[in-house]
């Protein structure tokens, strides 16, 4: 077998025997040990959970996934079109930094009771825009970053052309941004799903993953809210996956080797 | 003298050696491109041309009433020491930086009207790839943003890719390329709209010698071939005589020409290994290294 095989192989073996590993001890730690389920609910528990509650798990897991979804987009675009004009014109960059430094130190837990009473106890607004103040944060950073990459020697070449803004910005300052902004998006989509989950504990309908994984703590209901956690680690796994993807498609078209 | 170009004498003024002029009878071949025909106007003509950088206050003067005149077709080689404003009187005919003062014209046109007419095309010392695109899309590049169709755009790639010998390579990307590979690219790129003028920054600085005198070999076919006329800086005294029809020799603080020399080689002579060896070629380096120079140099002296 050939070394980079047996790396390949390695990669996806030794995860997958970490968390067998993992969760043999916790098992462990529920049936001979003894740990009191109120301390530590076993796996078996809430597999148990995750099955009796699976229709209610699957709501919860579209409700919370389609507000990280809607504040990601919403973040982005915005993020992206601020970051052009910021790069295009100083003035406007200068009057952004203040506002992004704002919105970047902003606790979820201070903005999501205000927004979720503003917009009432059954929208998913309030929500939805702090997904999408936490998406815009990182994605707004690093495309302002990735607008600067082009080289001087770009720049004139361009210039040579007597290219368009619009065709020196299609043409090689949107595809020198874009690792960038992938990046950006990558961990825009982590900080999506956080904050659709956490702006569910303070207040608005009680549907999605948080609001279930606060009831059920809230009831003592330990295994339960077990099960959605883990429903939410799936959905922040998906998220992170996704953008993964979406990065390696662009790197495929846009591959960003090194130049002389 | 009757073969000496007309800019020559007209530059008669800016220090040439008189043992350079003494010497001119005695060249092997022609010098210079054909004359021109009667009406066509010179590619490029710089007069009084000065550039100063920075504020007022600390300000460099980059270059100083510079005087140079490229006929249609002739190839023409910028030699001098760091900071003597080679790059820079470049930069300025391809209008990529203002003059402080003077004029130039090309093709008879202002530097910005030709620019926006491409009728120039530019390499650097670095190649100056787009990463993203491949050999065919980085040399098809000019030629989409001026909107030639698809179908044109492809016949004009396919054809440079072979003329710079990447036939195997239209594919693939910057990064799998050698160095020599990628500025053959950029050279293939600044010939892309058929340009009557190549300027060109140092565009073999960064190869490795073997790989240069070969590139050397391949832009002299080329150059031939189109008959444009090139503005070539460089600070390698070889590489200058081999490839240009005249040199012209500048010196730094301020940035001026102080000399030039006219090489001898015709165009039609064949760049290639018998040319690097031929005792006339000496003859010329040590010319260009004297006038570099200011004086005789005392025997081997070493130039770059």
């Amino acid at each position: 077998m050939s070394a980079p095989a047996t790396e390949r192989i390695g990669k996806i073996v030794a995860p997958v025997v970490v968390g067998a590993l993992g969760l043999a001890l916790w098992q462990f730690l529920v049936t001979v040990v003894k740990v009191s389920p109120v301390l530590l609910p076993g796996p078996e528990q809430i597999w148990q959970e995750w099955q009796d509650n699976s229709t209610a798990i699957r709501e919860a897991f579209w409700i919370t996934g389609t507000n990280a979804l809607y504040g990601l987009v919403f973040g982005t675009v915005v993020g992206i079109v601020l970051a052009a004009l910021a790069a295009w014109a100083r003035l406007i960059d200068g009057m952004l930094a203040f506002v992004v430094a704002g919105l970047a130190v902003i606790p979820i837990v201070a903005l999501a009771p205000v927004l979720n009473s503003m917009y009432g106890a059954d929208s998913q607004y309030g929500r939805r825009a702090i997904a999408a103040i936490a998406a815009f944060v990182p994605v707004y950073v690093n495309t302002v970053r990735g607008l600067r990459q082009t080289t001087p020697q770009h720049r004139d070449l361009m210039h040579s052309y007597s290219a368009s803004p619009w065709q020196t910005f299609r043409s090689l300052t949107l595809p020198s941004a874009a690792p960038f902004i992938l990046t950006g998006i990558r961990v825009a989509s982590s900080l999506a799903v956080i904050s659709a989950l956490v702006a569910e504990y303070f207040g608005g309908p009680r549907k999605g993953l948080g609001s279930f994984i606060s009831t059920s703590a809230a009831t003592s209901a330990y295994a339960r809210a077990g099960a959605y956690v883990m429903a939410a680690i799936v959905l922040g796994l998906v998220a992170y996956v996704a953008t993964v993807l979406l990065e390696r498609l662009v790197q495929w078209r846009l591959p960003a080797g090194g130049t002389r | 003298m009757s073969d000496t170009p007309p800019s020559l004498a007209k530059n008669a003024d800016a220090g040439t050696d008189p043992a350079v002029d003494a010497d001119q009878p005695s060249r092997s071949g022609r010098p210079g491109p054909a004359p021109t025909p009667f009406g066509s106007v010179d590619a490029v003509r710089v007069r009084g041309v000065t550039k100063t950088f920075g504020s007022r206050k600390n300000q460099v003067t980059a270059l100083s009433e510079v005087d140079l005149t490229v006929p249609s077709g002739e190839f023409v080689a910028l030699i001098g020491p760091s900071g003597c404003g080679k790059s820079t009187l470049m930069r300025l005919v391809a209008d990529l930086e203002q003059p402080s003062d003077g004029s130039i014209e090309v093709f008879g046109k202002t530097a910005t009207q030709a620019r926006k007419d491409q009728d120039y095309g530019i390499a650097f010392q670095q190649a100056g790839l787009l990463p993203w695109r491949t050999v065919s899309g980085n040399i098809g590049l000019p030629l989409e943003l001026h909107g030639a169709s698809r179908a044109e755009r492809k016949s004009r790639v396919a054809e440079l890719v072979e003329l710079v010998g990447l036939g195997d390579f239209a594919k693939s990307h910057p990064d799998q390329l050698s160095g020599g590979m990628q500025q053959r690219v950029a050279i293939a790129r600044s010939l892309a709209e058929r340009p009557r003028l190549l300027l060109m920054d140092e565009p073999f600085g960064a190869l490795d010698e073997m790989t240069r005198e070969r590139m050397q070999a391949e832009l002299a076919r080329i150059a031939q071939e189109t008959g444009a006329a090139v503005i070539f800086v460089t600070h390698s005294i070889p590489e200058a005589v081999f490839l240009a029809d005249r040199v012209v020799v500048m010196s730094a603080r301020p940035g001026r020409i102080t000399g030039q020399i006219v090489t001898g080689i015709a165009r039609e002579v064949t760049r290639d290994q018998s040319l690097r060896e031929d005792p006339a070629f000496f003859a010329k380096v040590t010319e260009v290294r004297e006038a570099l120079h200011g004086a005789p140099a005392s025997g081997g002296a070493e130039e770059r």
